[in-house]
């Protein structure tokens, strides 16, 4: 072994935590191996020549006086075909192949894997001798999935003129495809993979305005609450609110190009759920399963925690990498709270000073870095693509104004607080439609207006309003009863049930509600609206709120989720003429 | 030959402290030896270059920095286990406690597990029968689930307990293939003694494997408890395919004990002084529930634990809640109304009950049952709080049916025997006999089928 290698030596061991001496030469962030069973690590800070190692595995059996080894590269992920549809640890370490090793339970010292090395991928290559190359160009294609097509780009921070090219074929991910020569003549290779440490933003050529909404065919979402191509969102709410399968929902139904779902210390039967489900389930956009399309990162409540710090960045970097291919990509992070108790737990064992609740001080400023990476881009190579992400938060306590939830607030343009009460009573997505906001609404407005209709927005504002006004309606009305309400009112009360019932309540389980387009969604309202407004009409001549509640319509109305059909939605407009009929008879026969 | 170590340097609360010590493993168990006579056994929670931070299980009383001697195994905790363990008594650490000899294997197992590789998983789908109707109507229990009973002291939860390991009726399982494990961490003698007559009662007591820390046991050896418990557990459903219940009180007591740890180690609290890696601790006990690809057995698990003061949002239910796929609420005011079991149905929940549940498992209304039923009770919620400031007799109409409702819905759906074992069908239909009670226009999460098929014929009787 050469003598310039220089090796770490074990003086303590706190769980991940782990100190070595003579580290003074290796780098803050750097990779590191640490002891016999050469588990991951990585150097979070160094003092003289005392290095403090976060440890990605468990550190059971690890002595004192054991090696630290340098690997002189940050924590990074490879970059390649052969990461959709696969899933993932913390560190870009596929599961299925730890199984192939270990079977059923994960244990430490399996070293470093990432991608597939043996698959041959079916290249295609796009650019012939003397051409020349920047960063971000691209130089071959591969059909990673039916639906995905894996753009083969020059790495950043090189470029350079094609000196030789491989003729397209089948390759391996190491394989050498292309050669650039750079101006002081030295030569690159270009292969089908290439590295980026994770916890550095991927570069772009500009930052693009957001205008075009990310459809999830979720309705108290895309009509009341709007989630932006490139916006942040964060999803709060304590257990048993409903946060896991608002994000599945999002994950199955929103029309991004790729998903990357993080399960970030949760649930191991969440992520096997999603495993068993999303390759039998058909995206409605493609006709493939949705599978090809979703990239998984799982680092489950018990699996080691300095990793669960790191799959976030994974996730976002993977996000980043298929953007630049010119995707729209969202980004589930199920959840951040985790995440943060991660950041929180490595602190308290390096002995930080605690800020809020035990957090380290640099919490919200971790927390804006990842948002940050969101955005709605132009590529290097000239393409408009998106990141979108999508945090979950679990606040203790379902208490929103713990540090996590707060914090996340300020860096989120729209947030949507999953409600206990409503989850109590299942009313499903429990998103609370009041305290919920969304700053893409007006972004969007033109957007909405050209493509599903021009009074959208106004539409969406009047049903917020009525529910607002039956918040009020509701203080008094507990305290004397329903009864005591004039007509005008009690119709606000009744047409704010039908909206919740009606059209926020979505049922994830049913084969037709699951997922709704926005034309049958602003039909929707436009049926509540009708009935609204005529329904006013008849209360101004006072017939009773009772006469109107006993009639077929509405019935109907509570039920046109289930009754009417995805693919039949002008019958929502023969309703809406139905209420219309059915109320003028009313008045008429009243007059 | 390993080293002795003879002088201490530090012994507080729980933990013991050595110098001048090399290769020590991180995680590795130790063996104290008081006096000559007594054996403890510790294991290393720290190291700082040649200083070792030493945990006890069974407790520092009576060492001193002189009258110990100290070696080291070079290997984490383990325990032997073999089929023998069914029908026996262990303490936290393992050891028995039954008067019988240690079981004889040359298969031991650390306790502390590994994480089961998600992909590895099986999704768990098949509903267990309880015979109890809250649960199997509201929130199904699944095989494979972890499903915790969250309550307060002096409520009715270890009577739930031993009702559902008695009734319980788990898919593929026989009188063979069956295990229960029970884990007691800082339980009353005469706790451990119920559940231990219980099992009898049932006749299952052969088929049960038990470690028990009781209240005056050493405080440490609870955090050892549940580990041994579920590589127990482990043992019999991935090695030898059988279905394991595993039940673990209390909860409360074991993350008091962590408290005590960390707070000796003076670590950095975090809520109410708990440490901050308590959800990633509890994560370890409650994710090695649930079923293999490969292996034909299943672990599910029902942890209990008390909230202090009943409350709900306490760090120990709360992270729990994070982690377990649903909960099982009782309630204090339900207790009160002599109303068993106490199940507080609103924020229970079961995670797992929309793949268990159905056709194929239970009946093809159950879910729509469910679902209205919990819609119909958060009303009666609101009519009730309502009618103590106006009175019961200025309410609706429809209030007055939905206290009605209400009413019978507690004693007759959720109110049951101790004994008493009903299968899915008389529960399902107790739950449209109540529903019946309420007008057609009330049932707003029903298909229409669904309401013609079992409504209809309820609200005719």
């Amino acid at each position: 072994m050469a003598n310039d290698i220089i090796e770490g030596i074990v003086s303590l061991i706190n769980g991940p935590v782990v100190k070595g001496t003579n580290m003074g030469s290796f780098k803050v962030n750097e990779m590191v191996t640490v002891g016999k069973q050469k588990l991951i690590g990585e150097v979070v800070s160094i003092n003289l020549d005392k290095a403090t190692v976060q440890v990605y595995e468990e550190t059971e059996g690890l002595k004192a006086g054991e090696k630290i080894y340098s690997t002189g590269s940050p924590l990074s992920v490879t970059l390649g075909p052969g990461i959709i549809g696969n899933i993932f640890d913390g560190i870009q370490r596929p599961l299925t192949k730890i199984q192939s090793i270990s079977k059923d339970f994960i244990p430490e010292g399996i070293g470093l894997l990432s991608l597939d090395e043996e698959i041959e991928w079916d290249v295609k290559i796009l650019v012939k001798i003397g051409d020349k190359l920047k960063a971000g160009d691209i130089y071959g294609t591969i059909q990673e999935t039916e639906s995905i097509l894996h753009k083969l780009m020059v790495p950043y921070n090189i470029s350079g003129v094609v000196k030789e090219v491989k003729i397209s074929g089948y390759y391996k991910l190491n394989d050498t495809v292309v050669i650039l020569e750079k101006d002081n003549a030295t030569e690159i290779n270009l292969t089908l993979c290439s590295k980026w440490p994770v916890r550095k933003q991927r570069p772009i050529q500009k930052r693009l305005p957001i205008y075009k909404p990310l459809v999830t065919g979720q309705r108290v979402i895309d009509s009341f609450y709007p989630i932006a191509k490139g916006g942040t969102v964060g999803l709060p709410g304590g257990f048993g609110t409903g946060k896991t399968v608002t994000q599945h929902q999002l994950a199955k139904w929103s029309d991004a190009d790729i998903i990357v779902y993080v399960g970030c210390g949760e649930r191991g039967n969440e992520m096997t759920d999603v495993l068993e489900e999303f390759p039998a389930l058909i995206d409605p956009r493609s006709g493939r399963p949705l599978m090809e399309r979703t990239i998984l990162i799982a680092n489950t409540s018990n699996m080691p925690v300095a990793a669960r710090e790191a799959s976030i960045y994974t996730g976002i970097t993977l996000a980043e990498y298929y953007r630049d291919m010119g995707y729209n990509v969202a980004i589930m992070a199920d959840s951040t709270s985790r995440w943060a108790e991660a950041l929180r737990e490595i602190s308290g064992r390096l002995e930080e000073m605690p800020a809020e609740e035990g957090y380290p001080a640099y919490l919200p400023s971790r927390l804006a870095e990842f948002y940050e990476r969101a955005g709605c881009v132009t590529t290097l190579n000239g393409k408009e693509a998106s990141v979108t992400i999508i945090g979950a938060v679990s606040p203790a306590g379902g208490d929103f104004s713990e540090p996590v939830t707060e914090n996340t607030k300020r860096f989120v343009t729209a947030f949507l607080a999953l409600d206990k009460k409503l989850a109590h009573a299942r009313h499903f997505p429990a998103i609370n439609y009041l305290t919920s906001y969304s700053g893409y609404v007006s972004m969007l407005e033109d957007w909405y207006s050209e493509n599903v209709a021009p009074d959208m927005i106004s539409l969406r504002n009047k049903m917020i309003k009525l529910l607002q006004e039956e918040e009020k309606l509701n203080e008094i009305v507990q305290l004397v009863g329903e009864d005591v309400l004039p007509n005008d009112q009690s119709l606000v009360m009744e047409t704010a049930r039908i909206i919740k019932k009606g059209f926020l309540q979505q049922n994830a389980l049913h084969p037709e509600d699951t997922y709704v387009n926005l034309d049958k969604q602003y039909k929707m309202l436009k049926v509540i609206d009708a009935f609204y407004d005529n329904a006013l009409l008849c209360v101004k001549m006072d017939i009773p709120i009772s006469t109107i509640r006993s009639l077929d319509i509405f019935q109907a109305i509570l039920k046109m989720k289930y009754d009417i059909p995805n693919d039949k939605i002008n019958l929502l407009d023969d309703l809406k003429n139905k209420i219309i009929d059915t109320l003028s008879d009313l008045r008429q026969k009243y007059e | 030959m390993k080293k002795e170590y003879y002088k201490l340097q530090k012994i507080e609360g729980p933990l013991i402290v050595l110098s001048g010590i090399e290769g020590a493993a991180y995680g590795e168990t130790v063996n104290i030896k008081i006096d000559n006579k007594e054996l403890r056994k510790g294991k290393i929670i720290k190291i700082e270059d040649d200083k070792v931070i030493v945990q006890v299980f069974e407790g520092t009383a009576g060492i001193s920095t002189n009258n110990a001697s100290v070696k080291f195994t070079g290997e984490p905790l383990t325990i032997p286990l073999s089929k023998e363990i069914l029908g026996r008594t262990f303490n936290g650490v393992g050891a028995p406690i039954d008067g019988a000899y240690q079981v004889v294997s040359s298969y031991r197992q650390n306790i502390n597990g590994r994480p089961i590789n998600p992909v590895a998983r099986r999704y768990p789908r098949n509903f267990i029968q309880t015979g109890i109707s809250a649960i199997d109507a509201l929130m199904t229990l699944i095989r494979g689930q972890k499903l915790p009973i969250f309550s307060g002291n002096g409520i009715a939860h270890n009577d739930l307990a031993a009702q559902i390991v008695k009734q319980a009726k788990i898919k593929g399982a026989t009188s063979e293939n069956f295990a229960v494990v029970f884990g007691a961490m800082g339980v009353r003698h005469d706790d451990a003694d119920f559940f231990k007559r219980s099992f009898e009662k049932a006749g299952v007591l052969d088929h049960v494997v038990m470690y028990i820390n009781t209240a005056d046991a050493p405080i440490i050896e609870r955090i050892s408890t549940p580990r041994c418990a579920l590589t127990a557990a482990e043992y019999l459903a991935f090695k030898h395919d059988m279905h394991v219940l595993v039940i673990i009180t209390d909860m409360t007591s074991y993350a008091e004990a962590l408290r005590e740890i960390s707070s000796a180690k003076e670590e950095v609290p975090s809520r109410k002084g708990y440490p901050g890696y308590l959800y990633s601790d509890l994560s370890t006990i409650y994710e090695r529930a649930g079923m293999l690809k490969d292996s034909e057995g299943s672990i599910t698990l029902i942890p209990i634990l008390t909230m202090p003061n009943d409350d709900i949002t306490h760090p120990i239910p709360d992270l729990t809640g994070f982690i377990t796929e649903g909960q099982i609420v009782l309630n204090r005011e339900l207790n009160q109304k002599s109303i068993y079991p106490p199940i507080d149905i609103l924020p229970s929940l079961s995670r797992l009950m929309k793949d268990g549940i159905g056709k194929e498992y239970t009946r093809e209304d159950h879910a729509d049952l469910s679902s209205q039923i919990f819609a119909a009770y958060s009303k009666v919620q609101d009519v009730r709080s309502l009618a103590q400031i106006i009175g019961e007799d200025d309410l609706s109409e429809i209030d007055k049916i939905y206290l009605k409702f209400g009413r019978e819905f507690e004693t007759k759906f959720i109110s049951q025997g101790k004994n008493e074992n009903r299968n899915i069908e008389e529960t399902l239909n107790l739950g449209w006999y109540v529903l019946s009670l309420l007008p057609v226009t009330e049932l707003d999460r029903m298909k229409s089928e669904t309401i013609n098929k079992y409504y209809v014929v309820y609200r005719e009787r």
